[in-house]
């Protein structure tokens, strides 16, 4: 029976690590499930994770480039809250009073001057670590403790608050989602690109000549694709906004308020952690600079004598997660409404952790955007579950500080077995 | 010595140090076209240092490089490739995390129309220069960690030889092989020296330098003992070059 089963999953082709990690997700959504009589896989905590996971996600990408390459990043908690003040002081103090409260205008302007000043940043720190030769954990550890001075100056330690209405959407609040019919339409657009791609690696493969999987094992793969896709949707649409929300929405379009159950939706920071995961496996396989990262993590020496300027490269890894910390930064500031100074406190860790969980090896040139974001979730799960469970937060810590060592252990000694 | 063909490579008076200590000292050296130049020398004596400057890996802090007769400024890998210098390293310089095509290609990707890597167009070209080199080579999907010593040379091998080289520098390029894929790389050897390469070759073994070379310079300390025709020379007078520092011709006792 149990070669049997070995049989099917060697014929799916699945990475054995990856395999790995969900399995230690369902394991721990299911106790928690157990353990809170049902109450952790409820429509209502499942949307509420998959916010809570979105901004430490988006990071963990960035994260995953920077450890690849061997280096490390303390810095982006405190970077993401000194963007999310600058957004904020620049979308409440200054744009209104040159555009007028509320302009259409102000959420786009935030946000494109919160990545380029992420971009600079991170770049800046990768100038001295590549350029200056300065260890990344100096320099960023250096830049923890800037950023989060410098963002308590931008306002002098006040909280800046209201955000903008269209700013606020993007951090997934009640108003904050695609509702039921565009959630739909994005299952079944990402179920379609799933079983497109399948197709095509398929032929590719074919062309190759290289070994093909079993049709069933493709049907099977696709199958649980599709489900997750669609599962995921259902879920989403089965949670149902407050009547307080319902009317204010509907309130405020001018419509009549509705007699029947208004659902959320797949919540747009959501959408967000899902075009940047696709836009940075895209990066990481098929562009040259994402090859370059892989090849100088793997032999930096290799990558410097066969042309490659790692001084360059380690610039752009960091402005890249400097971008993506804005990008959190966002989600993050928006999700709350307001930016206080300890926004992103101790994110830096929980980014870390989620990429070194997802199978990025600190020793550099192995890491996947997948994982980063699976471990993203594992994380997020540990922590949601035990707060749903009333783990006081210092045993909490303890808890993670554990699942953090021993992940990482499983890690090594899966790489050990496998050879890698 | 009276061959009048210019020199492919010149590289006159080049001086390296490290932090005081001079690892190259006043050393000159070139290659000529179909030629093959072995450089040999106990460890330390600055031969992978000379051969460095050349393949962009170090900079020199004096001294001038001539290609084709023209002053040349090699300032990093990028520069020297440029000039058609390939190089295969003693460490072999490959990313062992990437397959043999992404190392094969590695800062020379092949893109599509779209500008993406063309993993499918570089494979197969691995292929085809692969089935050329060595056609026992098959692990064309694994991490080139997971491959024998001679696999790896011959990935770095095909490396230097791919992007039509004219000047071919090999640093121990048969160290970590056996017997047949030692003979192998002679050939090779032979062979890029009739399409009319200039090699440099590092080698410890003075059985290769005398079948292979047309000439070979002895360094000791990181100065000059001397460059010899092969010909002219026995096993012996080239084991005082590198032992003692003592040039064959200049005074026997």
């Amino acid at each position: 029976m149990s070669s049997q089963l070995k049989k099917f999953f060697t014929s799916l082709e699945l990475d054995t690590r990856m395999l790995g990690m969900i399995g230690a997700l369902i394991v721990l959504w299911l106790s928690f499930n157990f353990v809170t009589d049902g109450r952790f896989l409820t429509p209502r905590n499942l949307f509420n994770l998959s916010v809570q996971t979105a901004s430490v996600a988006v990071m963990a990408t960035g994260m995953v480039f920077v450890i690849v390459t061997r280096h490390i990043d303390l810095s982006v908690g405190s970077l993401l809250g000194l963007l999310g003040m600058l957004m904020g002081t620049l979308q409440v103090h200054i744009l209104p009073q040159y555009l007028g409260f509320e302009h259409p205008l102000i959420w786009i302007i935030t946000i494109a001057v919160g990545i380029a000043a992420g971009a600079i940043i991170g770049a800046m720190q990768g100038w001295v670590i590549g350029y200056l030769a300065v260890p990344a954990f100096i320099v960023t550890l250096g830049g923890f403790l800037v950023y989060r001075g410098a963002a308590w100056w931008v306002t002098t330690g006040q909280t800046v608050a209201p955000l903008d209405a269209t700013y606020r959407l993007l951090g997934g609040g009640a108003e904050g989602t695609l509702g039921a019919n565009l959630s739909w339409g994005l299952g079944l657009v990402a179920s379609v690109a799933a079983v497109l791609l399948m197709i095509k690696s398929r032929q590719q493969k074919k062309a190759h000549g290289f070994n093909l999987k079993p049709v069933w094992a493709e049907y099977t793969l696709g199958g649980i694709a599709i489900a997750l896709i669609l599962g995921f949707v259902a879920t989403m649409n089965s949670y149902p906004l407050s009547k307080g929300a319902v009317k204010r929405i509907f309130e405020g379009r001018g419509q009549e308020i509705p007699d029947y159950a208004v659902m959320h939706g797949v919540a747009i920071p959501v959408l967000i952690v899902l075009i940047v995961a696709i836009v940075m496996t895209v990066i990481a396989m098929r562009t040259k600079f994402g090859r370059y990262v892989f090849a100088t993590g793997g032999n930096p020496e290799a990558a410097e004598l066969s042309g490659i300027n790692t001084k360059m490269l380690t610039v752009k890894v960091f402005s890249l997660m400097g971008v993506l910390t804005a990008i959190a930064a966002v989600i993050a500031s928006a999700r709350l409404g307001s930016v206080g100074n300890d926004l992103g406190t101790l994110d830096e860790l929980r980014v870390i952790a989620a990429a070194v969980i997802g199978g990025t090896a600190l020793a550099g040139g192995f890491g996947t955007i997948y994982g980063a974001l699976l471990g993203a979730l594992i994380m997020q799960s540990l922590q949601s579950g035990m707060a749903m469970v009333g783990v006081d937060a210092p045993l909490q810590s303890i808890v993670v500080g554990f699942v953090l060592v021993i992940a990482v252990y499983l890690d090594i000694a899966y790489r050990r077995r496998t050879g890698q | 010595m009276e061959n009048t063909t210019q020199p492919l490579v010149e590289m006159k008076d080049i001086q390296v140090s490290f932090g005081g200590i001079k690892a190259v000292d006043h050393v000159s050296i070139d290659v000529k076209p179909g030629e093959v130049v072995g450089l040999l020398g106990h460890n330390g004596a600055g031969k992978s240092t000379l051969i460095k400057v050349l393949s962009g890996a170090y900079k020199k802090d004096g001294g001038e490089i001539y290609i084709n007769g023209e002053k040349v400024n090699i300032q990093n890998p990028r520069d020297a490739r440029a000039h058609n210098i390939e190089t295969i390293y003693q460490t072999l310089a490959l990313a062992d995390n990437l397959d043999a095509a992404s190392n094969l290609f590695l800062g020379r990707e092949l893109t599509s129309r779209t500008g993406f890597v063309d993993d499918d167009a570089m494979e197969a070209e691995t292929r085809k220069i692969m089935g050329t080199l060595n056609p026992n080579f098959e692990k064309f999907s694994a991490p080139v960690s997971a491959l024998s010593g001679g696999q790896r040379q011959s990935v770095a091998i095909a490396r230097a030889v791919y992007f039509d080289a004219k000047v071919l520098i090999m640093d121990e390029p048969t160290a970590a092989l056996g017997p047949h894929e030692t003979q192998m790389v002679s050939d090779l050897i032979k062979e890029l020296k009739k399409k009319g390469l200039g090699i440099f070759l590092i080698s410890h073994d003075i059985h290769d330098v005398m079948e292979l070379c047309d000439r070979a310079t002895v360094m000791k300390n990181g100065k000059l003992v001397g460059t010899v025709d092969v010909a002219d020379v026995t096993d012996d007078d080239l084991l005082g070059m590198i032992i003692l520092g003592k040039h064959p011709h200049e005074n026997n006792n």
